[in-house]
């Protein structure tokens, strides 16, 4: 079994990079507008925007334009050409799962393939306990181990594992919030497929790829196979242009889209985000607006891969990856356009991501706490952010202030990072001179609310100013709890406020 | 559609079919032969109309004309019932794929819903709902991917969900898991049903319906569409067996 993983895995890889060069032609007609990049190191090709001019039709294929995401998919299932609604098998890239879904998907891939299967390939699975780490909680405690078990057993090379709770730092394998970890450890890689046991896989998409949230049933079937049945789903296209204003960040954006089509609007479809705006955002940034179509029922989030995207894939991964762009002549369902610069600073209002209002709209609302930390939110320029603004302020926060960084990287860069402007102090340094809480183990926290004992939990029915991505009723721990969704900027407003604030209170 | 999807992916049985991976498919059980499970506490037992001797993986070739109900009491609820309504988050300790903590994700399920549902899923205590169908307004499960959702839904002992839309990935692990039979109703049965109302479903090529016997009224539900076959074969995998792209138990 081990030989013969080892060698699907290896053919896997022959064929997708030989099948590119077989099938170019054929296979993607509009290959040549394509800028091909090979990570091999520094040899960084110029990413040219699909053009216009097409080569002549000598290979008799449909000259039928695709989306990214459709081209993904197409390479993905070995096939010329998608289109929407289409059923397909697709080869899976990489599945990452964690300590809350990993027993079950695991549970259901020895179920159906038996006690003695092997997992698909070893180094195609990626397992990030994060969800409930820091609790006393036996059975959370239990799925930790039960997944450092199939890790084992599976020798699953991506596991990055926990045991000693007491101090995270005691664990250099131990990432934190799988999201941002995959993006800090080079799992995320433009072109591929990436599946998650999360709905907020689909923050990978921020790096071209197609990302997106599946059950245990499914994650047990690629567990044995490498595929998965997806039905292609057509492409919305969100054009965001003109100059982001300094208090507007990533998460004013989607939170703005998202009150725009409602937690419905994108059900079953691809959100595809490009305009000048995206190109200008960092990949956290661009990660924050991927991180939320979910929210809006999205099954991905993409966004074209750029200089941006490439510098940060090539610092962190040595595997080959082919990035894809939308042609010209893709068709999309919808087209929504975008004047940043005339944006102003949202939140979503309890209970629901698509409840918009301006940020000022709600300055009459008290807040009894204010929450920085999740992949949405807890990311290192979030906390940056944050950390700005209550420099800019000089002030003392008022209500307490939880601070929640994603991963251990992120944790670090809060202690060790200089945040601009400061004269050279940390974020850490910041957050206590403005009287916050200690920043937290690196874990999801109470995003979720999870375990009872969970640090900074909803367990009160108060209002909570927060940086993560939902807000339905309970969602934080107390089902009378009322979370407002905002950016790290409006989140630290609020915290020196009390009240939810406007972020240009403090940054003009 | 065997033949179909083996052509258009020639290598997909090559890689799969390997020999060594198929020791323990005689194990396989379809998570649909559950809808005759013997557990269900209540004087309204859901009914399944055809008997257990025939497993779905043969049902769509061999009784292309057949008919599925499901008969009891209806729980209503509104529009963008998400995941952590459905399941807390706090319960997804509970491991799904072993059979008792199954059992307890069961006793949990809807807890998440706020207080003004004053009629309760599960009546604390209990472990089984005595509602058989669920009925909801727009993107029922919207929100996390837990597929303990659809599953704390199916352990309580309910057999469909009958609302007006569902979030993707809901949908996606009713089917995969076959808990609940996510159906779409034509109109905002929301506002019409009351919970407690005594309801069935009719599965039936084409017309499917739900008639709310307390009114009196009757519904038309939307085909279940690119899922029905998935459906038909009882789940993922033996979809998937069926298509040759796994091994089957026999083979």
């Amino acid at each position: 079994m081990a030989a013969s993983s080892v060698i699907s895995s290896s053919t896997f890889l022959c064929k997708s990079s030989s099948s590119k060069k077989d099938l170019g032609i054929s296979s993607f007609p509009k290959s040549s507008q394509i800028s091909i990049h090979r990570c091999q190191r520094k040899s960084i090709v110029s990413v040219m925007a699909p053009q216009k001019d097409r080569s002549p039709g000598t290979t008799g294929s449909v000259k039928t334009g695709m989306t990214m995401t459709e081209k993904i998919l197409a390479r993905a299932s070995e096939k010329s050409l998608v289109v929407p609604g289409d059923n397909i098998w697709v080869n899976v890239d990489v599945l990452m799962t964690h300590d809350v879904c990993g027993p079950g998907a695991f549970g259901i891939f020895k179920r159906e393939f038996g006690d003695k299967a092997k997992v698909w390939d070893p180094e195609k699975i990626v397992v990030i306990p994060d969800h409930y780490i820091f609790t006393a909680d036996k059975r959370a405690n239990r799925n930790v181990d039960i997944m450092r078990e199939h890790c084992r057993e599976q020798n699953i090379k991506y596991f990055y594992d926990i045991t000693d709770l007491g101090n995270f730092k005691a664990n250099p394998d131990y990432k934190g919030v799988c999201h941002v970890a995959l993006a800090q450890e080079g799992h995320c890689r433009p072109g591929e497929v990436l599946l998650g046991t999360d709905s907020h896989t689909c923050t990978a998409g921020a790096f071209g790829q197609f990302a997106t949230g599946i059950g245990n049933t499914d994650a047990g079937f690629v567990l044995g196979t490498g595929k998965i049945l997806l039905k292609v789903p057509p492409t919305m296209r969100f054009i965001l242009d003109g100059e982001m204003p300094s208090y507007l960040q990533a998460k004013d954006l989607i939170l703005q889209i998202i009150g725009e089509i409602s937690v419905a609007g994108a059900t079953y479809k691809t959100m595809e985000f490009s305009g000048t705006t995206i190109e200008s955002l960092s990949m956290e940034e661009r990660m924050t607006l991927c991180n939320m179509v979910v929210e809006a029922g999205g099954k991905n989030g993409v966004i074209p891969p750029d200089a941006t995207t490439l510098n940060y894939v090539e610092n962190r991964t040595s595997v080959p990856f082919e990035p894809v762009y939308s042609d010209g002549n893709a068709s999309f369902v919808a087209d929504y356009r975008f004047d940043v610069s005339k944006l102003e600073p949202v939140v979503a209002k309890p209970h629901s991501p698509d409840n918009r209002a301006l940020a000022r709209e709600c300055k009459d609302v008290k807040i009894d706490r204010v929450y920085i930390g999740s992949c949405t939110g807890g990311k290192t320029e979030d906390f940056m952010a944050a950390a700005k603004l209550f420099h800019a302020a000089g002030r003392k926060v008022k209500v307490p202030t939880f601070l929640v960084p994603a991963t251990q990287k992120v944790w670090m860069d809060v202690y060790a990072l200089p945040v601009p402007g400061s004269g050279g102090k940390t974020c850490a340094q910041i957050f206590e001179e403005a009287g916050c809480d200690t920043p937290a183990s690196p874990s999801c926290g109470a995003c979720l609310g999870g375990p009872a004992d969970t640090y900074a939990r909803l367990n009160e029915p108060q209002v909570c100013v927060s940086t993560t991505n939902r807000n339905f009723p309970g969602r934080m721990g107390h089902k009378e709890g009322q979370i407002y969704l905002a950016s790290p900027y409006t989140a630290a407003a609020s915290a020196l406020t009390g009240h939810v604030a406007d972020p240009r209170e403090f940054l003009q | 559609m065997a033949a179909s999807l083996q052509s258009a992916n020639p290598t997909l049985s090559r890689t799969l079919a390997s020999p060594n991976k198929s020791p323990s498919f005689a194990t396989f059980r379809s998570p649909f032969l559950r809808f005759n499970s013997t557990s269900v506490a209540s004087n309204f037992k859901p009914l399944v109309s055809r008997e257990a001797s025939s497993s779905f993986v043969t049902r769509s070739a061999a009784e292309p004309q057949e008919r599925k109900t499901f008969h009891g009491l209806c729980y209503v609820v509104g529009d963008n019932i998400d995941t952590d309504q459905i399941i807390p988050a706090e319960f997804l300790t509970l491991v799904p794929s072993n059979p008792e903590e199954y059992e307890k994700l069961g006793s949990y399920a809807l807890v998440g819903l706020p207080a003004s549902y004053k009629e309760r899923f599960v009546q604390p205590g209990e472990m089984k709902t005595k509602y058989s169908i669920i009925i909801g307004g727009e993107n029922f499960g919207c929100g996390s991917s837990r597929e303990h959702a659809p599953v704390c839904l199916g352990a309580a002992g309910a057999k469909a969900v009958v609302a007006q839309s569902y979030a993707r990935i809901f949908f996606r692990n009713s089917v995969a898991t076959g808990e609940v039979y996510p159906l779409d109703s034509e109109v905002r049965v929301c506002d019409e049903c009351k919970t407690g109302d005594v309801a069935t479903v009719e599965l039936r090529e084409g017309d499917s319906i739900l008639i709310n016997h307390t009114t009196g009224k009757e519904y038309k539900l939307k085909p279940i569409g690119d899922a029905g076959p998935v459906i038909d074969a009882g789940g993922i995998f033996a979809y998937a067996r069926k298509a040759g792209m796994i091994p089957s138990a026999a083979a």
